[in-house]
């Protein structure tokens, strides 16, 4: 017989007048290989209806589920109940708005980054459909694909210490985002194009270096090391300015 | 009431909908694509295997061309596609993976030399060539002739879904995610777009348009087990089919996959099989070498579902609190394999199961997996019924896919047909300006507003959303699953009619207020279950197996009767669908054979009526050029 697991949940329905932000109380027997999203679904097929949350793929691809979990940012659908104690406590992801309960909206922040990173390959090539494609070191494309395995859960950035005081800081999925771009021998952006949209605050100076994303990030993404690759880089771009100048 | 206006309105931001609307603001045209989730988290996103392209590029794809991928479509397809269609699919998917790889895809590529290949257990060397390096390569899938399959490394639709949502916001394309069309403005001929409850607030829209195109993928979660994300749930089909004027093309092709995981339904790759992996019984006893001796786990898709669910009808599943379920032994395989060739069927025991595939046992089930099935479109993915509405992907019946589909010809067709038909969309576009009829908006609005009040206040009835959904998915899954039989169909038939009754009769238990899950539920119950009911009524009329579609009670493949399409209409009141019957090709390149696998016996069609119909093939039933 499985543990009775008691569940307390952040509620508050912003479209709701007078709701007030307060944690509501479930229990639910545990079952073998139980996952958050088994336990969720449950919960609001079963018990509570008007429980708001988000899955979409369940199968820790798509980030749609990221919330905080006992404390700590990740992925419901990939949290089995059997790792957790019998009281686990769930909230919505902090610095993304509250749509409610336990769902944020992580699209339009992660469409602002798009543009303000301009997040697409800068080329002044034209495609012609009859020619064969250009070539391209494998290895390149590793990399490259290495850096775009972001599902853009959000987990990064509602971990991060700069996020939290700042709103206008970028965070490491942004950062992680133009290292993308950076290493993609098709990007004709040189270092200082990219300085100009990093090389601030806001970008790659704002990081106090708390190693936070890289901890959370359900996919592993070196997300460290990139934040060195490109302060180094934007440091380096910066100098060179400085000198020009004098 | 907000109203917003647009030149092409899509609804579904997947990689079909985002391709299409790609393609008419490179012409100038205004497009706009709704989501129910960020365009990133679309069912796209989740294909890990590839693209089929014929670049011919690889050692092992040498000498491929777009001829031999029309004829591998058209076997595939059990000669149940549109071969005009498959044969603008092949002919165009080598173009769209070079313009993907200008956009930004990082497909892997060539690297010369020698390397190491496995095939059914077995090492292998092939040696690519030097004046290649660097180009687009690919790899093997089931039910091709070469290696086809344009891939980047175990995540193609994410790493495509990524560079195609980039192209839309470099292209200033608007796409609003948490945003669910619940209904059609149309005036019996011509669409003029949609009602759109907006899933962060609950309140109602308006987008209207002078094209609308449905790309909003398939519609496997009205089974209980199925592969696909929860978004996958119908609703794009819902909307066009209630107009009582789009059909259904052939409901009845619907597919399963052997593995997927108890009880979350994911997928393990084929693979695990293919690598010498065992399917164990109740009993931890192999069963799949009674029934085929010679292939035994490796039999097709369709055929390993079926021995599976026919081995647990005898009693000898393993009982669980999800259900019924089957094992998957990879054990004797051994570490190095595991976490070297099956990394990923690794991570998904350990995630998802809490289980060591090099010890313990996988619980797994025949899943439904992929809807041939979907909104009838021409070759130019117009839809049937209605002016200005188009589809593409796997929510359209466009039809290269007929009764079965290849691997990697899903992912695809989502980025060639939404290239194709968005062309095609630009072609209606020019030059075209309609008119709105704001009385035709205003009372469509009117009708969905009394509809959410009606549940809300359970003024139709008492009855629980998730529990009459629950009915109709076990319903499909008993009568409509991987076996069929005219038994089995018909009590299927009959309880869906009682199920349709029952969801005409929910009211939710929540105030339904916000972005309120239960009403979304409650507000697509009744297409679902009318989905289903196409499923099962046209699977009890197609007396025959086809592809995905095995009546144990006519294993027969009858071209001589069934060499047609189904379209499944659903008529303003009625009760049950009608279903029409067209052709299911204009034309043949290819005349209806043996697919040179699978087995089975055929009927063969009428010699004349095929005869009228073959047209010259620039190529061979071989797949050599003339």
């Amino acid at each position: 017989m499985g543990r009775q697991l008691k569940f307390e949940i952040f509620r508050y329905n912003p479209e709701v007048k007078g709701d007030v932000p307060h944690m509501q109380t479930y229990t639910l027997d545990e079952t073998p290989n139980m996952t958050l999203f088994i336990a969720l679904n449950r919960l609001r097929e079963e018990q509570d209806p008007s429980l708001v949350f988000d899955f979409c793929c369940r199968a820790g691809i798509c980030g749609a589920c990221a919330m905080v979990i006992n404390g700590r940012p990740g992925l419901a659908c990939q949290t089995k109940t059997k790792d957790q104690p019998g009281k686990i406590i769930l909230h919505p992801l902090p610095v993304f708005k509250l749509i409610g309960d336990l769902s944020v909206d992580t699209g339009v922040w992660f469409r602002e980054m798009y543009s303000k990173t301009e997040s697409w390959v800068h080329t002044s090539k034209v495609f012609d459909p009859k020619a064969k494609e250009e070539r391209m070191d494998n290895e390149v494309a590793e990399q490259v694909y290495e850096l775009e395995r972001c599902i853009e859960c959000g987990c990064c950035v509602s971990a991060c210490g700069t996020a939290r005081l700042r709103d206008d800081f970028m965070g490491a999925a942004a950062l992680n985002r133009i290292a993308r771009f950076v290493v993609d021998p098709r990007d004709e952006r040189d270092d200082e194009q990219y300085f100009e949209i990093i090389g601030n605050d806001q970008g790659i100076f704002g990081c106090m270096g708390l190693l936070a994303c890289e901890d959370v990030c359900p996919k592993g993404l070196p997300l460290q090391n990139q934040l060195g690759f490109l302060r180094r880089k934007m440091g380096i771009t910066a100098m060179k300015q400085i000198f020009r100048k004098k | 009431m907000q109203t917003y206006y647009t030149d092409l309105l899509v609804i579904g931001a997947g990689l079909a909908g985002e391709r299409v609307a790609c393609e008419a603001a490179q012409n100038g045209f205004k497009a706009t694509c709704l989501s129910i989730v960020p365009a990133r988290r679309s069912h796209s996103s989740a294909a890990q295997g590839g693209m089929q392209a014929a670049l011919g590029n690889c050692a092992k794809g040498e000498g491929d061309n777009t001829d031999v991928h029309f004829l591998d479509t058209v076997k595939g397809s059990d000669w149940g596609c549109d071969q005009e269609v498959a044969r603008l699919f092949a002919d165009a998917a080598p173009i769209e993976m070079r313009r993907l790889a200008h956009w930004g895809v990082p497909w892997n590529r060539v690297v010369p030399g020698k390397s190491f290949f496995f095939k059914g257990g077995e090492k292998f060397e092939k040696f690519e060539k030097k004046e290649n390096e660097g180009l687009i390569t690919a790899r093997s899938f089931g039910g091709t002739a070469k290696w086809r399959t344009c891939y980047t490394s175990d995540g193609t639709g994410h790493a495509v879904m990524c560079t195609m949502d980039n192209r839309c916001a470099e292209l200033g394309i608007d796409v609003f995610d948490k945003k669910e069309a619940i209904s059609l403005i149309h005036d019996g001929e011509t669409c003029m777009g949609a009602v759109v409850r907006c899933l962060r607030t609950g309140k109602l829209e308006v987008h209207l348009a002078k094209a609308t195109a449905i790309c909003t993928g398939g519609f496997g979660r009205i089974y209980k087990a199925t592969t696909n994300a929860v978004i996958c749930d119908g609703g794009g089909h819902i909307i066009a089919h209630e107009t009582g004027i789009v059909p259904i093309g052939n409901p009845e092709s619907i597919q399963f996959h052997p593995t997927g995981i108890v009880p979350t339904d994911i997928l393990v790759t084929e693979g695990c099989r293919g690598d010498g992996g065992t399917l164990l019984d109740c009993n931890e006893e192999r069963f799949m070498n009674i029934y085929e001796p010679d292939k035994a786990e490796l039999a097709s898709r369709d055929v390993v579902s079926r021995w599976m669910t026919h081995h647990m009808r005898e009693g000898k599943g393993v009982k669980s609190p999800y259900g019924e379920h089957l094992w998957l032994d990879i054990r004797h395989l051994g570490d190095k394999h595991i976490s070297t060739k099956l990394r990923e069927v690794d991570e998904i025991c350990h995630h998802f199961l809490g289980v060591d595939p090099r010890t313990e046992l996988i619980p797994v089930r025949p899943t439904q997996h992929y809807t041939m099935a979907g909104i009838r479109t021409n070759k130019d993915g117009a839809v049937y019924g209605l002016k200005g509405l188009y589809s593409a992907g796997e929510a359209a019946c466009w039809d290269m896919h007929g009764f079965n589909r290849l691997g990697g010809n899903s992912l695809a067709e989502t980025v060639v047909a939404g290239g194709i038909i968005g062309n095609k969309i630009v072609e209606f576009l020019s030059g075209y300006e309609t008119k709105i009829d704001t009385k035709i908006v205003a009372s469509e609005v009117k009708r969905q507003e009394e509809r959410i009040h009606d549940i809300t206040h359970g003024r139709n009835g008492k009855l629980n959303v998730y529990d009459v959904r629950n009915e109709m998915q076990e319903a499909l899954m008993r009568g409509c699953f991987v076996f069929r039989n005219k038994e089995g169909l018909e009590e299927c038939v009959s309880t869906l009619q009682g199920t349709m009754e029952k969801s005409r009769k929910v009211a939710l238990v929540s105030n339904g207020a916000g972005p309120n899950h239960e009403l979304a539920a409650a507000l697509k119950l009744e297409g679902q279950v009318r989905l289903a009911m196409c499923i099962a009524q046209a699977a009890l009329m197609r007396t025959e197996s086809r592809g995905s579609h095995n009546r144990e009670d006519f294993p027969e493949r009858n071209d001589a009767e069934w060499l047609n399409r189904t379209l499944a209409y659903w008529r303003e009141g009625a009760d049950m669908p009608e279903l029409q019957y067209e052709d299911t090709t204009p034309v043949f390149e290819l005349p209806p054979g043996d697919r040179g696998y699978g087995g089975g016996t055929i009927i063969p069609a009428d010699e004349k009526y095929v005869k009228d119909r073959v047209i010259d093939s620039p190529v061979t039933e071989i797949g050599k050029k003339k």
